[in-house]
């Protein structure tokens, strides 16, 4: 090993794929986010290129690689595969030492993930098969409202009284949403309703200990929903610098320990 | 990339003999039922069948059919026709798929035996309604359909302890079911034969509690999942000596596995518990899946409802009383987490799976806190699967893969 050395985390999920590069000290020298499209081999291939390319190494420098998420068999470079649970709860521990449940908003599932102080996992929630409290969800709405979904937090956080919608499914809440629309309510109000739809359906999962770390891609691109989660259980919640990549980040903290 | 391993999963050699006592069990059921040489009774899984044989009927079990028609993935075609005449998709997957596979005609039977077209006609239906509510609307449906008599027994549900009034009352309801068998039968009951069918099916039972027990070694010579298929004669075939010599066989070739150490899942790390319904449909990929990973799920409360232990010769209809009483689905909490709790120490458990069936909430017994309850008591780490006995379309494979695969590293961290 070499001062150069990096280990390698990639975690393909179902709607983006994020890798990232920790040299020996376990700093985060590079990462990369792209969109998984649907050839996941090619994407990740691309994301380790400009990745190496940031944290200025080449693939010859690379000890080891773990890959992760729904795309983690197709990693052709990777040696060793982990969940997204196990990457996600490391990933975590390493910014948070402490007893945490972790909330992973994720494009296409969500995870409630509760680790002891020594970062042992105590536990682990995934949603159920739909896409309720989802990325998805908030995509589908989106188009509902003929919005970019990356205006909604800015929407969210402009509203001044938030419409509630209360089903549980993504077709029955577009329903809603039309119905709000019909009667004249207003966008951000709408937006926000929605916002608190997913984090209702996050804290149906489990219960939640004192110390609470969100993470993923929907709460990397929508921070008003961490701001409305800590309003609503009345404490701070921790974030990680880069939420989305916190995964990856895991992965590479097992690629470090050879596995 | 990463490979993935194929682990060598050991196959039971007894298993052709079970095939062909299958075999001859659906073929005389066939013949009687063309012939109208013995008169046919439609049985819940867990009804009377003692009962039933020492009275002279030939028994077909239609939950039975259910599950063969979720195990060859049948099902889920079959559903929707159940469903278009009103019979919603969130009610029992096996009475859906049965009602639907006779309205559209077919039968998995025919591909697996030939020259068998369809179900035989039933003279009788008896339920219990021991499991559930849907067996009676079940049975009733095919009552219309083939105009002949639906009787049954009330079971009382969630039981803690089983009390003598509750025996009593259940051995009056199989003693009331007499009258209408005699007349639909044309045969007199008679106590001797039903002594000695229930002392067949107790020691039919006492073997198959034996097979299934043998998972309770190190490495485990039995999986869940060869425990799903093979119990297909303790089900059908209880009460008869065929059964009793396959539970032999199979028992020899199992003991045997224990003295030469040889495991079903090779290189077993971690020993699970199944909690709930197969997932008919997906037996052999949840197989690989587990083995894979190392891990033999090789205990089931499921495969265990098969156990009669009160069944006693001497005393028949107060002991299939409360033999069918004591089951575990008809149990309160309390008495269920304790049956539990005593299986995952028999079974020296690292880990349970709850299924929680979409369709079948009396077998889906994670839904009212017992996981948490159970995992709090025991320390025991649990994971509740989200899935179906029999339709395919309530569950997502890969949510299952992720969530199976993240357990059993969680349990990899546990054991250091």
């Amino acid at each position: 090993m070499t001062d150069q050395s990096v280990f390698v985390g990639a975690d393909v999920g179902s709607s983006r794929t994020k890798l990232a590069v920790l040299n020996t000290k376990k700093q985060l020298v590079g990462f990369s986010i792209k969109k998984s499209g649907t050839d996941f081999t090619a994407t990740s291939n691309t994301c380790l290129d400009l990745a190496l390319k940031m944290a200025g190494v080449t693939p010859g420098h690379i000890v080891h690689t773990v890959s992760t998420g729904y795309g983690r068999k197709n990693v052709e470079f990777s040696s060793a595969t982990k969940t997204e649970i196990s990457c996600h709860a490391r990933g975590c521990y390493h910014y948070f030492p402490l007893a945490i449940t972790i909330i992973d908003i994720g494009g296409q599932d969500n995870k409630v993930i509760k680790l002891d102080d020594q970062g042992r996992r105590l536990n682990f929630k995934m949603n159920r098969k739909c896409a309720a409290g989802t990325g998805a969800f908030l995509e589908e709405m989106a188009l509902r409202l003929d919005i970019p979904v990356e205006d909604m937090n800015d929407l969210a956080s402009q509203s001044q009284n938030m419409e509630r919608l209360g089903s549980f499914c993504t077709v029955f809440s577009g329903t809603e949403v039309l119905e709000k629309i019909r009667n004249g309510k207003k966008v951000p109000d709408i937006v926000k309703g929605l916002f608190f739809s997913v984090i209702r359906r996050v804290m149906e999962m489990d219960s939640l200990t004192e110390n609470v770390v969100m993470t993923g891609g929907v709460v990397a691109h929508n921070p008003y929903l961490v701001t409305m989660t800590e309003e609503l259980i009345g404490r701070k919640i921790r974030v990680a610098e880069h939420p989305q990549l916190t995964g990856a980040v895991g992965a590479a903290l097992y690629a470090m320990n050879g596995k | 990339m990463a490979e993935e391993k194929e682990k060598k999963r050991l196959k039971i050699k007894a298993t052709g003999q079970m095939q062909k006592i299958m075999a001859d069990y659906f073929y005389e059921l066939n013949d009687a039922a063309r012939d109208r040489s013995k008169p046919i009774a439609w049985c819940t899984s867990v009804g009377p069948a003692e009962l039933l044989r020492a009275m002279g009927f030939l028994v077909h079990f239609p939950e039975n059919h259910g599950a063969m028609l979720g195990a060859t993935r049948m099902a889920t075609d079959m559903i929707p026709e159940a469903n278009a005449i009103g019979y919603t998709p969130t009610i029992c997957s096996y009475l859906t798929a049965d009602i639907g596979a006779y309205l559209k005609g077919v039968t998995p039977l025919s591909k697996a035996y030939k020259g068998i077209d369809s179900l035989p006609k039933p003279d009788v239906l008896v339920f219990n309604t021991n499991q559930c509510r849907d067996v009676q609307d079940w049975f009733a449906w095919y009552g219309d359909e083939f105009n002949v008599p639906v009787i049954g027994i009330y079971t009382h549900r969630g039981v803690k302890d089983v009390g003598e009034a509750l025996v009593t009352s259940v051995a009056q309801q199989i003693k009331d079911l007499i009258p209408t068998l005699e007349e639909v039968s044309g045969n007199k009951f008679d106590m001797e034969e039903l002594k000695r069918v229930l002392a067949l099916s107790r020691e039919c039972s006492d073997l198959w509690q034996k097979v299934l027990f043998t998972a309770g070694t190190i490495p485990s010579p039995l999986t869940f999942f060869d425990g799903t298929i093979h119990m297909g004669p303790a089900v059908v075939l209880r009460g008869t000596q065929p059964a009793i010599d396959y539970y032999k066989l199979l028992l020899a070739e199992l003991e045997e596995r224990i003295e030469n150490h040889v495991a079903a899942v090779d290189g077993e790390k971690y020993r699970i518990y199944w909690e709930g319904m197969p997932v008919w449909g997906r037996l052999s990929a949840h197989s690989k899946l587990f083995a894979g990973l190392d891990a033999n799920v090789l205990a089931s409360t499921y495969c265990n409802s098969w156990i009669f232990s009160d069944f006693d010769e001497n005393d028949p209809f107060h002991s299939m009383a409360r033999a069918y009483t004591q089951l575990f689905i008809v149990r309160s909490d309390d008495a269920k987490e304790a049956y539990i709790k005593r299986m995952l120490d028999y079974f020296k458990v690292d880990g349970i799976v709850y299924h929680d069936a979409m369709t079948c909430p009396n077998n889906s017994n994670c839904r009212y806190g017992m996981a948490q309850r159970l995992e709090k008591e025991t320390g025991i780490p649990s994971l509740i699967i989200n899935g179906d006995l029999n339709d395919l379309r309530m569950l997502s494979d890969e949510q299952t893969k992720t969530n199976v695969e993240a357990f059993i590293e969680q349990l990899e961290e546990r054991k250091g």
